[in-house]
C-alpha cells in the first residue's frame, strides 16, 4: 500500500526525530512510504483562531500533495482530526487519513512491537485524538473502556505504565490558546505534568507533539529531568 | 468587549496560584461526583440521547408547545405574559408589584432574571429584592453576580462567608462553622418568607400537555417564597418547555446527576393552578432566544437545562473562575449562548476554550458544545470583531503556510534565530516563554533529512 507521510510543520520544523520514528515505523510494517516535499500545514492554527476563511490555500495544497495515496498518515491527533472535519474539495482524503496509533492498531493490525523502552511512563490522552478520533475511551461517557495507545504501548519490552488521578484532563495547550489565554494554558500545563510526577513518570509520552511540547516546556522551566516523548520514539526505541 | 476580557480576568485570578488550586479541586470534586452518579444509572448513554432527542422536536415545534401551554396555564387559572426582550421583562415584574402595592420581593434562583438583570432594576424602582437560595444570597450580601449557575457563590471560601454573613446578618466575628452561618441565613431568611407578600421563581421545565412547570431546588426556598406569598411569579425562557408529563421523568433523572451528583433534586416541585385567593403569573421570555434558534449552527444550545455539569468539567472554567466571563451565564455553554446576546461585548468568550470536547461530552443534553465554540469564532472574525493585531498575524502566518518555498525558507530562518540568537525568543515579549521554555532546535528539518537520507 502507497502511503502518504503527512508530518504537521511543528514537527517537521522542531522535532524531525518524531518524523524519523513514524516513518520508521511504518517502513518496517512493510508500507510504501513517501513523504511529499511540498506539504507545509492543515490550516488548523488559523481556523481555530477564527480564519477558516484563510485556509483555501492550505487546504488546496493537502489536496494536491495527498490525493494520490492510498493511506494517509500523521503522527499527530490533532491534525489529523482537522482534516478530517474540515478539509473540503476532496471527499476521500478524510476517509482515508489516519493518525499513527490508530493506523497500527485498525489498519495495520500490529500485534507484536519489537521494541523496548524500561521506564515508567506516563501516557498524555490529547483531546483531539482521544474524544475526537476515539483513540481512548473519555471519562465523561458511561461505556466500556478501551485505548489503543495503551494497546501498543502494552507491547514494548520493559515499559512501566503509570496511572494518573485525572487520566484524560487536557493539558492547556489548545493552538493559539497557549499564548492568548497563557495564564490559564500554562497553570493547566503545570497541574498535568505535577500529576505525572506525582505518579513517579520518567517520560510523558502521547499521541501529539504540540501538547508535549507544551508540557516539555514547563518540565525545563521547572529544571525537572522528565522527558518527554512521543509514542512512535517509544514504539521505535530499543534501549 | 467590556473593559477587560476573559484573558486579563482569567490572568487576574492566576496571580493567586493556591486559590486556582482550590478552585479547580473544589469543582472536581463535582465533576467526580457526577460520574460515580451517572455510572450507577445502565442507561445513562440512552437518557442523554433521548433527552437531546425530546429537546430536538422541542426546537422545531416551539411555537405550536408555546401556544398550547398558554392555553392550558390559562385552563389551569394561570396568568400568561409574553416579553420580547429582558427589559420587557422587567416592566411585567414590576408592574405587576406596582399593581399590589408591593415594594418587597422574595426570590428564588432564576439564571433568566440575571440574564435580564432584574435585580439592579427593581432596586433603582425602589423595590427590596431578597435571593433566597443560600449561594445566591451570599453573593447577594456581597454584591457580587453569581460565579457559576447551579453553585453561585463556589468562589467564596467558608471563612469569607463568615465574614460577610458578620457583616451583613450580624453573626460572631471569626465564626465559619458552615452548619452555624446556614443556621443563622434559615433565621435571617425565615423572616423574609413569612413578611413578603410577592415571590419569584424560576422554571425548570413548563409541560406544554398540562400548562404546569416544575421548579428544581435543594433547599426547598421556592416552595416557601410561593407557598407563603399572595402572589406568585414564575418566569422562563421560551426554550424551558417539555412536550408531556412522561417526559419529565428522562430530565428529572439527568439533571441533578448531571449538576451535583445527587439522584435527584431534594425539592422538585410542580405549580399548577394558583390556591385560592393568590396570583399565579408566568412571564415568558424571549430575550434573544428566537434569533439563536434561526442560527442552524447555535440553535441546539436552546436544548440547555442549566445543570453546569459542563462548567465543572471544563479544565479552563476551572481554572478561570465564573466571573472571568464577564456574563450571566458563565462557563462553555455561556460561551455559546452570550455571543447572540452581544457578539461584541462577548466576542471573547468563544476563545475562551481549547476545545477538548469534555463539555459536549457530559452535557446531558448533547449540545456540540465544543463544535459551536468553533463555529462562533468563524462568526466573531467574519462580522469584524478580531482584534486588528490578530488579523495581521493570521494573514502572515497563512501566507509563509501556503506557499512551500516560503514555509521551508521561513523555517530555516525561525531555526537560525532560535539557535544563534536565542534571546530573540526568550524574553517577555513572548507569551510562550513567560511560563514555559522554548523548544530545543533540531540543526535541520524532517524535510531536510529525508531529502538525504531517502531517495
Amino acid at each position: 500500500m502507497r502511503v502518504g507521510l503527512f508530518i504537521p510543520c511543528y514537527v517537521d520544523q522542531l522535532y524531525p526525530q518524531v518524523a524519523i520514528a513514524t516513518l520508521h515505523l511504518l517502513e518496517k510494517y512493510g508500507c510504501d512510504v513517501d513523504y511529499p516535499a511540498d506539504q507545509t500545514c492543515c490550516g488548523q492554527p488559523m481556523a481555530n483562531s477564527g480564519f477558516e476563511h484563510l485556509t483555501q490555500g492550505c487546504n488546496d495544497l493537502f489536496i494536491k500533495n495527498f490525493a494520490a495515496y492510498d493511506y494517509i498518515v500523521c503522527p499527530s491527533g490533532s491534525c489529523t482530526l482537522h482534516i478530517k472535519d474540515h478539509l473540503h474539495g476532496d471527499a476521500d482524503i478524510p476517509k482515508k487519513i489516519y493518525e499513527l496509533v490508530e493506523f497500527l492498531t485498525d489498519i495495520l493490525k500490529v500485534e507484536n512491537i519489537e521494541a523496548s523502552f524500561p521506564h515508567k511512563v506516563g501516557l498524555h490522552q490529547s483531546c483531539h485524538g482521544q474524544r475526537g478520533l476515539k483513540l481512548a475511551q473519555m471519562t465523561e461517557l458511561m461505556a466500556p473502556p478501551f485505548s489503543k495507545p495503551e494497546q501498543l504501548l502494552k507491547m514494548v519490552k520493559g515499559i512501566q505504565l503509570i496511572d494518573l488521578a485525572r487520566k484524560d484532563e487536557c493539558c492547556g495547550f489548545g493552538g493559539t490558546f497557549c499564548v492568548a489565554e497563557a495564564a490559564v494554558s500554562v497553570k493547566m500545563g503545570k497541574d498535568r505534568v505535577a500529576d505525572h510526577l506525582h505518579h513517579g513518570a520518567e517520560y510523558i509520552t502521547g499521541a501529539d507533539m504540540s501538547c508535549l511540547m507544551h508540557l516539555e516546556g514547563i518540565l525545563r522551566r521547572q529544571k525537572s529531568p522528565v522527558q518527554v516523548k512521543h509514542i512512535a520514539e517509544i514504539l521505535d526505541s530499543k534501549e | 468587549m467590556s473593559k477587560q476580557d476573559h484573558a486579563a480576568l482569567a490572568d487576574e485570578f492566576n496571580k493567586d496560584e493556591p486559590r486556582v488550586d482550590w478552585h479547580d479541586q473544589t469543582l472536581w470534586f463535582v465533576r467526580e461526583k457526577r460520574d460515580k452518579a451517572a455510572q450507577k444509572v445502565p442507561e445513562w448513554e440512552w437518557l442523554r440521547d433521548t433527552a437531546s432527542k425530546i429537546k430536538d422536536n422541542v426546537l422545531s415545534n416551539l411555537s405550536e408547545y408555546l401556544t398550547l401551554f398558554e392555553e392550558q396555564a390559562i385552563r389551569n387559572g394561570i396568568v400568561v405574559h409574553w416579553a420580547a426582550d429582558a427589559k420587557a421583562h422587567n416592566d411585567i415584574v414590576y408592574s405587576l408589584l406596582k399593581k399590589h402595592g408591593i415594594d418587597r420581593m422574595v426570590k428564588s434562583k432564576s439564571m433568566l432574571t440575571e440574564e435580564c438583570h432584574l435585580n439592579e432594576y427593581l432596586k433603582e424602582q425602589g423595590i427590596d429584592v431578597v435571593d433566597t437560595d443560600l449561594g445566591e444570597r451570599v453573593v447577594q450580601l456581597a454584591g457580587e453576580p453569581p460565579s457559576h449557575i447551579v453553585l453561585p457563590c463556589i468562589h467564596k471560601k467558608k471563612e469569607e462567608i463568615g465574614e460577610i454573613f458578620h457583616e451583613h446578618l450580624g453573626t460572631p466575628a471569626g465564626n465559619a462553622d458552615p452548619q452555624f452561618l446556614t443556621h443563622a441565613a434559615r433565621l435571617h431568611l425565615r423572616e423574609k418568607f413569612l413578611t413578603r407578600r410577592a415571590a419569584l421563581t424560576g422554571v425548570n421545565f413548563a409541560i406544554a400537555e398540562t400548562g404546569e412547570f416544575v421548579v428544581c431546588t435543594n433547599e426547598g426556598n421556592a416552595d416557601m417564597g410561593a407557598h407563603l406569598a399572595d402572589i406568585h411569579i414564575a418566569c422562563m425562557g421560551i426554550e424551558k418547555l417539555i412536550p408531556q408529563r412522561k417526559h419529565l421523568g428522562i430530565f428529572l433523572r439527568l439533571l441533578t446527576r448531571s449538576a451535583t451528583g445527587q439522584p435527584i433534586t431534594t425539592y422538585s416541585s410542580h405549580f399548577k393552578r394558583p390556591r385560592p385567593g393568590q396570583e399565579m403569573h408566568i412571564v415568558i421570555v424571549d430575550n434573544g432566544r428566537s434569533v439563536q434558534l434561526g442560527r442552524k449552527d447555535f440553535r441546539n444550545s436552546l436544548k440547555c437545562i442549566r445543570c453546569a455539569a459542563c462548567f465543572n468539567t471544563c479544565p479552563v472554567y476551572r481554572r478561570s473562575g465564573g466571573h472571568s466571563y464577564h456574563t450571566a451565564v458563565a462557563g462553555p455553554i455561556g460561551s455559546i449562548l452570550s455571543p447572540n446576546l452581544d457578539m461584541k461585548q462577548y466576542s471573547d468568550l468563544p476563545f475562551a476554550s481549547t476545545l477538548c470536547g469534555s463539555c459536549s461530552n457530559v452535557c446531558p443534553v448533547k449540545i456540540d458544545i465544543h463544535e459551536q465554540l468553533y463555529k462562533w469564532r468563524q462568526v466573531i472574525v467574519q462580522e469584524g470583531y478580531a482584534p486588528a493585531g490578530k488579523k495581521l498575524a493570521m494573514k502572515a502566518m497563512n501566507w509563509v503556510l501556503s506557499n512551500p518555498s516560503v514555509y521551508h525558507t521561513a523555517g530555516k530562518a525561525g531555526r537560525w534565530f532560535m539557535l544563534n540568537a536565542p534571546f530573540t525568543v526568550n524574553n517577555g515579549l513572548n507569551p510562550w516563554w513567560k511560563g514555559r521554555d522554548m523548544p530545543e532546535v533540531p540543526r535541520e528539518s524532517f524535510g531536510q533529512w529525508y531529502k538525504k537520507n531517502r531517495k
